[in-house]
């Protein structure tokens, strides 16, 4: 269904440069951002059709809380996408982070997870983001200053990274979360999870940047092309850099979310996310080759991959089924984006 | 040898080739020479099969030339040796000459092949270990590998493209003596160039082409050098075509502003001992207000890395550069929009121009910081600028928020100039900053040129094309990474070209010592 859904903007941006020339562009350039919308609207239907469960209250929640942390990973990774890198360990840093802020903060002695007791515990959530932060920039001192190869130098990272976890946490989930870690994840406001206000507040934050400030539509540039914007006086590697940083920082403050929200730092906390996302800001209009796609675009990308699972599993697809259908989605996605983008390349 | 007639090649509605003809006779050293976009490199890609001939026929010997497509078929009768390297870089010498034919079935054997390979080498006197990465190899040694393994495969026509701009002086002379060497077993070339000494060094005969066509083919000793640019150019009698389009609008423009140009005022750009290694040696420049200032030079003769320096794309070796009275920090691109040195780049493609993004975005790219207030950019001010800039450029299109991939090739160098001059630059560098845009365009690109100085700025032009080089009040000519010439307003094409190409006034000849007497006892090989 989604494959036929989103076979018209694709047809209709065929079209477009072979008949008049400008304003049809636009309208599509337009019209591309809002393409899942609908899509996300037949899911809808169809979930209503399907089960009366899928309309209430407690199920749509569900999925969009189950939507933040994803969509926080994907939001650092559209970023970077779209400055025209790419950030495998993203999905590492989700569990990582947390775990070295809470070895650093929690008490050395009494509970099955022993820290350092180091630092006070209220620091732990600044502590995760710096470490998020941190991480980021080590990838950007990696692509942008030693110069290897991004995606095999985050692929190594997302390894290190989970190795890093396994080894300080010792194979096992940590449990004795400090209440301070655990409020963000499952605290409620207006009747909602402040988790998914967060989510939103930081989304609208980021499209704000990306169309307002002049580093955020620097980021088009570069990733569009990166030597047009250095000729144009634009810090290339400094923005890029930020990026990077600002990008662990968001997976991190994803990592506190689903703390919370679970309680605990699951053992494979993250692990496999990261194709989750990709296909997500795929789907969402995100070009893999940078300088193009929205962020309003990647959040309908995110949705939808969750609306997907969540109507299957209450049309009583099996779970077992879910990974196969993941990876379909995925194909189909990519198939769509070479179509969409293909025609528009020269 | 090799004969083409009646060649006809279109790119669309562009002509690269009308009814062009060439004949080379075995042994001989042709020289191919015409300025850019004469036909050349479509030429070249017609005679070694790359390309198909729309109309037109080209033989080989006497027989019809291989179908389109027989690769190895071509490979046997011609070969071409390229300024790029068609070599693998990573692969030992010995592998890339049998690349794609190793001799027997099965398993390689790397011994044997390496003793044919040595032995190959030989045949051919070039002195070079086929174990050697093709990386490490030399300019000229790998020009050596590319020609004898085109000889190995049979081919007895060697195409040479410019094999000498990325030469020095002793490696040139020993290429050429190579080259001789190589003549007397019957090879053929066909020598491309922009310098025309070597023409005159080298060849027997010489084969213009201006303007797509074929203009003439003479032995070079009955060809004074004056008649061989004049061909070039078309300008002069006997040249049909060309003549008439160049020097209409010239008198028109150049006095005019030749007169605005304040010889005393404080110069908007200065250069003292800038230098770039392997690149350009120590340039003292001086532009004035109101002047437009010309560097003229054919590829790899420096100009275009002069004006990279100058906009802080490359770091220069040593040196100053400053605007209006005030030193510029090198090597960094955001100093040298700031100190007021604006930039349109060689291509608009690589360096110009975000395609995919709107004509607004990609014109206020350099003046984000200007569109409002704590580093916001707010639509609305930069749709307005970018409507200014589309009125006062009169770019054609449909609006702020088209993709500059829509738009026309001149168009979309509008935007890179509007760009450019968005910062109100006090100085301007253009690189070819015409090419690949129709004559309408030309004009008005130039046009804003001009103007940009008229309103008290300079502009410095970094060009090959005359036309480009024509609303210039001064042209320094680059040959070499070195000003060979300058001029004031009054040159004519014939002069320019002459010193673009490396054709110094006598008395003032490059030390190369290149003449075909003294080849005898060096038929050595190079030495190492």
């Amino acid at each position: 269904m989604i494959g036929t859904a989103r076979q018209q903007p694709a047809e209709a941006v065929a079209d477009g440069p072979a008949g008049a020339r400008g304003r049809p562009w636009i309208d599509i350039a337009r019209w591309r951002d809002l393409s899942l919308v609908p899509v996300i609207f037949v899911l809808g239907v169809i979930g209503f059709i399907v089960s009366p469960a899928f309309l209430t209250e407690d199920n749509l929640i569900g999925v969009v809380q189950q939507s933040t942390e994803l969509g926080l990973l994907v939001l650092g990774e559209a970023l970077i996408l779209i400055s025209g890198r790419m950030d495998l360990s993203l999905e590492s840093t989700i569990a990582v982070a947390p775990v070295i802020a809470l070895w650093l903060v929690l008490p050395s002695h009494g509970a099955r997870f022993e820290g350092l007791g180091l630092l006070p515990v209220w620091t732990a959530i600044p502590l995760c983001l710096a470490v998020g932060g941190l991480i980021g920039a080590a990838n950007g001192f990696l692509m942008l200053k030693l110069r290897v190869n991004g995606f095999i130098a985050t692929l190594g990272m997302l390894t290190m990274l989970r190795g890093l976890q396994v080894g300080i946490a010792e194979g096992q989930s940590i449990v004795n979360v400090p209440e301070s870690f655990r409020y963000l994840g499952k605290a409620e406001w207006l009747g909602a999870p402040a988790a998914v206000w967060l989510c939103l507040g930081l989304y609208a934050l980021g499209g704000l940047a990306l169309g307002y400030l002049r580093h955020g539509r620097a980021l088009y540039a570069i990733g569009g092309n990166p030597e047009a914007a250095r000729a144009a006086g634009i810090r290339v590697d400094r923005i890029t850099w930020i990026v990077l940083s600002v990008g662990g920082m968001l997976a991190a403050f994803a990592g506190i979310l689903y703390t919370g929200h679970y309680g605990s730092v699951a053992a494979t906390q993250g692990n496999g996310w990261i194709f989750q996302v990709f296909a997500a800001a795929v789907i969402g209009g995100i070009s893999l080759k940078g300088g193009r796609g929205t962020l309003f675009g990647a959040l309908t990308g995110v949705l939808t991959l969750q609306l997907v699972v969540n109507v299957m599993t209450l049309g009583g697809v099996p779970p077992l089924w879910n990974q196969f259908i993941n990876g379909s989605i995925i194909i189909v996605a990519l198939i769509i984006s070479r179509y969409a983008s293909g025609e528009k390349q020269d | 040898m090799v004969r083409a007639e009646g060649v006809v090649k279109r790119f669309g509605p562009t002509v690269a080739l009308d009814h062009a003809q060439l004949a080379v006779r075995s042994g001989e050293a042709h020289a191919l020479v015409g300025r850019n976009g004469a036909g050349k490199s479509t030429l070249v890609s017609v005679l070694t099969g790359m390309e198909r001939p729309d109309e037109g026929e080209v033989t080989f010997s006497g027989e019809p030339a291989p179908g389109y497509g027989d690769t190895a078929a071509w490979q046997r009768r011609v070969a071409c040796v390229y300024q790029k390297s068609m070599v693998v870089p990573h692969l030992t010498v010995a592998e890339n000459l049998y690349l794609g034919r190793f001799q027997g079935a099965g398993r390689i054997r790397w011994r044997a092949l390496r003793e044919e390979a040595r032995a190959l080498l030989g045949e051919y006197g070039v002195d070079v270990d086929p174990r050697t990465r093709a990386k490490d190899l030399g300019v000229e040694q790998r020009q050596f590998v590319e020609i004898a393994r085109a000889l190995s495969f049979g081919a007895r026509l060697i195409i040479l493209d410019e094999p000498t701009a990325q030469l020095d002086a002793g490696g040139i002379d020993r290429l050429f003596t190579k080259l001789l060497e190589l003549r007397r077993q019957g090879v053929a070339f066909l020598f491309i160039s922009h310098h025309l000494q070597e023409v005159y060094d080298l060849c027997d005969t010489v084969t213009v082409f201006r303007d797509a066509r074929h203009v003439l083919t003479a032995p070079v000793a009955d060809l004074p050098k004056e008649d061989l640019v004049v061909a070039m150019t078309g300008d002069g009698e006997g040249a049909p075509g060309g003549a008439s389009r160049a020097p209409v609008r010239v008198p028109a423009r150049a006095p005019v502003t030749a007169r605005k140009a304040d010889p005393d005022g404080e110069p908007v750009l200065r250069t003292e001992g800038l230098t770039l290694e392997d690149e350009f040696a120590p340039l003292d420049l001086v532009v004035r207000p109101g002047e437009v200032l010309g560097l003229a030079g054919a590829t790899a003769s420096g100009n275009t890395a002069i004006g990279e320096t100058l906009v802080g794309l490359r770091k220069p070796g040593g040196g100053r550069v400053s605007v209006r009275g005030r030193p510029v920090r090198s090597g960094s691109v955001p100093h040298a929009i700031d100190a007021g040195i604006g930039y349109v780049p060689e291509d608009r493609h690589d360096q110009g121009l975000v395609l995919g993004r709107s004509v607004a975005e990609n014109a206020t790219l350099t003046v984000t910081d200007q569109l409002g207030p704590y580093g916001t950019v707010l639509p609305s001010r930069t749709r307005a600028f970018a409507q200014r800039m589309i009125t006062s450029l009169d770019i054609k299109t449909s609006g702020p928020a088209q993709p500059v991939s829509g738009l026309s090739g001149g168009n979309q160098q509008k935007v890179v100039i509007a760009r450019a001059l968005a910062r109100e630059p006090s100085v301007l560098v253009a690189i070819r900053p015409t090419a690949g845009v129709d004559v309408k365009s030309k004009d008005a690109l130039l046009g804003v040129v001009r103007d940009v100085a008229a309103a008290g700025s300079g502009a410095l032009i970094v060009s090959d094309e005359l036309d480009d080089l024509r609303v210039c009040d001064r042209v320094l000519a680059f040959f070499h990474g070195r000003v060979v010439a300058e001029f004031g307003s009054g040159w004519s094409d014939r002069q320019l070209v002459a010193a673009m190409e490396g054709m110094t006034e006598p008395g003032t000849d490059r030390t190369t010592d290149s003449t075909a007497g003294g080849t005898e006892d060096r038929t050595g090989g190079p030495q190492t």
